[in-house]
């Protein structure tokens, strides 16, 4: 083949898989939206519509006013709000000693803490149970936060860890010799530096505890209590057979509008947590 | 990594002693330690005491919800799991899923973070078009599949019919053959994104003077990618391996809500769930939990190992 028809071969190759990814990443949440503004009669039919005859913003309303998802969705703000505060206040202590500090036994504290960044929380599902129960805390947003620490932390510390490792040490150097306590200069100096890890941080912690489902799942009892993900796993119809489509889709499209929105705000940041907490630890 | 690096910080005084008595070392390692002691105390509440807990409750035949006495069985339990046929399926299914979806998101991820890593425009919408699956709950990725899959009125039947691959509607979540597959396809959706951002990170530190020099000695796109791409992103493919099959192996949100554990799609986390709070066997379930633990915890010496050794 000559190398100029083969470049083109090369180009439409790479455009038909460009186009094959970016469809099958986005169709589904097409589809949410549809199938949430489909009349009723038009969302169980055969053969599907692809788009509805006209929007019906029923499931929208019903969702709100036939159940508690608004419930659900302050409950899930409120746990997860307070999780990443637990994680943000707890998390920066240790990290500025480990990441700043040299003292013995540090390694052993900093590879538990990788460690713990992978604990699978199945495994500790039936202990923890009884622990919140003993608590006073099931089916309550301080159970969950509590819980949620489990996993919040270690990555909020392992992060932030490296992140003070990389600020440079010139800084603390003067602050020190202008007389600073460790503590002074965590505050006045490290602090303010490391906003933006916070933040990236922070949001990370954010979306993993919104989005957690099986400490929610198991330590909340009925829907008042319940967060978002347990709430649409749960959502069901006047009968058993019923699923109500329409509405699960809607409260999907709530939920993913905001993430959507954060994603395309912080997007750069994200990027830069996913890959610290991973490649990095 | 940044672990074994020297450290910076000022201790040049601290070999001149300290005020007080008390060297500046001391000092300093004390108040780590302070500082260090809030996570280490709450983690040791949520999680390792529970992990030990766990482990004494699986020598037992305790039960959640009842005032039976509690009785010392010792490793019966574990005994008992290598005779439980459904215990046997699920560890099956566990490990089919995790090789098959990790397999599929590691050949996706490459190819989608190979697109993203090009020069093309669109490039920035489409890094943020993949996050989107990535940060949405997984309860909610499977929700809008499941709807997807439904046998009479999905979209995925219908579409797979004009195209002509189908010729009659197919039940994706309720056939046994076919569920597992099913809930595979979901989770490949959901977690390709984070693969591929980890690949392209690793793609983003070769050097782009090793490619030119390559197309100046005349080897092809395709050699280039099998020298040069390929063997120096064996580092960030490891790390991204690892990860997603410490994740694949407690898979419990997308199987929980797509099949519930019906039609062979049941896992060692599902099985757990139900064991612990449908039978309310505290003592059978802890042993499972504890298996599980071991098998990552398998995999997490590995990664931190993996991690070590990808320094040099």
């Amino acid at each position: 083949m000559n190398p100029r028809r083969w470049e083109g071969v090369r180009k439409a190759l790479f455009w038909g898989v460009a186009l094959v990814l970016v469809f099958w990443t986005i169709f589904p949440f097409y589809w949410a939206v549809v199938s949430s503004l489909k009349p009723r009669g038009e969302l169980f039919t055969t053969p599907v519509l692809y788009w509805p005859s006209h929007f019906n913003w029923q499931n929208y309303v019903s969702v709100f006013t036939a159940r508690p998802f608004g419930r659900n969705l302050l409950n899930s703000a409120i746990v997860s709000t307070v999780t990443v505060i637990g994680s943000l206040v707890i998390g920066a202590f240790a990290s500025y000693a480990l990441g700043r500090l040299r003292f013995r036994g540090k390694g052993v504290v900093l590879y538990s803490v990788l460690a713990m960044t992978m604990f699978p929380q199945i495994a500790i599902l039936g202990a923890l149970f009884l622990f919140v129960r003993a608590l006073g805390l099931y089916n309550s947003w301080w159970g969950l936060a509590l819980t949620y620490l489990t996993f919040t932390l270690p990555f909020t510390v392992w992060v932030l860890t490296s992140f003070f490792r990389e600020t440079p040490a010139e800084l603390e150097q003067a602050a020190f010799v202008d007389g600073a306590t460790p503590m002074q200069t965590l505050r006045m100096v490290l602090l303010p530096l490391a906003a933006p890890a916070l933040v990236t941080t922070g949001l990370l912690a954010f979306i993993q505890a919104w989005n957690e489902f099986l400490f929610a799942l198991t330590f909340t009892i009925n829907d008042n209590a319940r967060t978002v993900p347990v709430a649409i796993a749960y959502f069901s119809g006047a009968t058993r057979f019923e699923i109500p489509w329409g509405e699960i889709m809607a409260a999907s499209v709530i939920v993913t509008v905001p993430l959507i929105v954060l994603v395309l705000v912080f997007q750069n940041r994200i990027v830069e947590g996913l890959t610290a907490g991973a490649v990095k630890g | 990594m940044v672990i074994d690096r020297p450290e910076p910080l000022l201790l040049e005084e601290a070999a001149t002693g300290g005020r007080g008595g008390v060297t500046l070392a001391a000092r300093q390692a004390r108040l780590g330690w302070l500082l260090v002691l809030p996570t280490l105390l709450v983690l040791v509440g949520v999680a390792l005491y529970p992990l030990v807990d766990t482990f004494l409750n699986s020598l037992t035949n305790a039960r959640l919800g009842s005032s039976r006495a509690v009785r010392f069985v010792g490793l019966a339990n574990y005994k008992d799991l290598f005779s439980d046929p459904v215990f046997l399926q699920a560890v099956g299914n566990t490990l089919y899923f995790t090789v098959v979806s990790v397999a599929a998101e590691l050949v996706l991820g490459l190819l989608m973070a190979l697109v993203i890593h090009s020069r093309f425009p669109a490039r920035g919408l489409m890094r943020a078009a993949v996050l989107v699956p990535w940060a949405i709950p997984t309860v909610v990725s499977a929700q809008m599949w499941r709807w997807m899959y439904n046998d009479v009125f999905g979209v995925l039947n219908d579409l797979l019919m004009r195209v002509g691959l189908l010729d009659a509607p197919v039940a994706w979540t309720a056939s046994p053959g076919l569920a597992m597959n099913a809930v595979i396809a979901v989770d490949v959706w959901k977690t390709t994104p984070f693969m591929a951002l980890l690949l392209l990170a690793g793609l983003q530190v070769i050097a782009g003077d090793l490619y030119e020099a390559a197309t100046v000695d005349g080897a092809s796109r395709i050699r280039q990618f099998f020298s040069i791409t390929l063997p120096l992103l064996r580092p960030a493919m490891l790390v991204a391996l690892i990860f997603r099959t410490l994740d694949a192996l407690r898979v419990f949100d997308v199987v929980f809500v797509m099949t519930a554990g019906a039609s062979g799609t049941e896992t060692v986390a599902t099985y757990n769930r139900r064991i612990l709070v449908e039978f309310q066997q505290l003592g059978y379930g802890s042993a499972i939990s504890m298996v599980i633990f071991l098998i990552i915890f398998l995999f997490v010496l590995l990664y931190v190992r993996v991690l070590g050794v990808s320094e040099e």
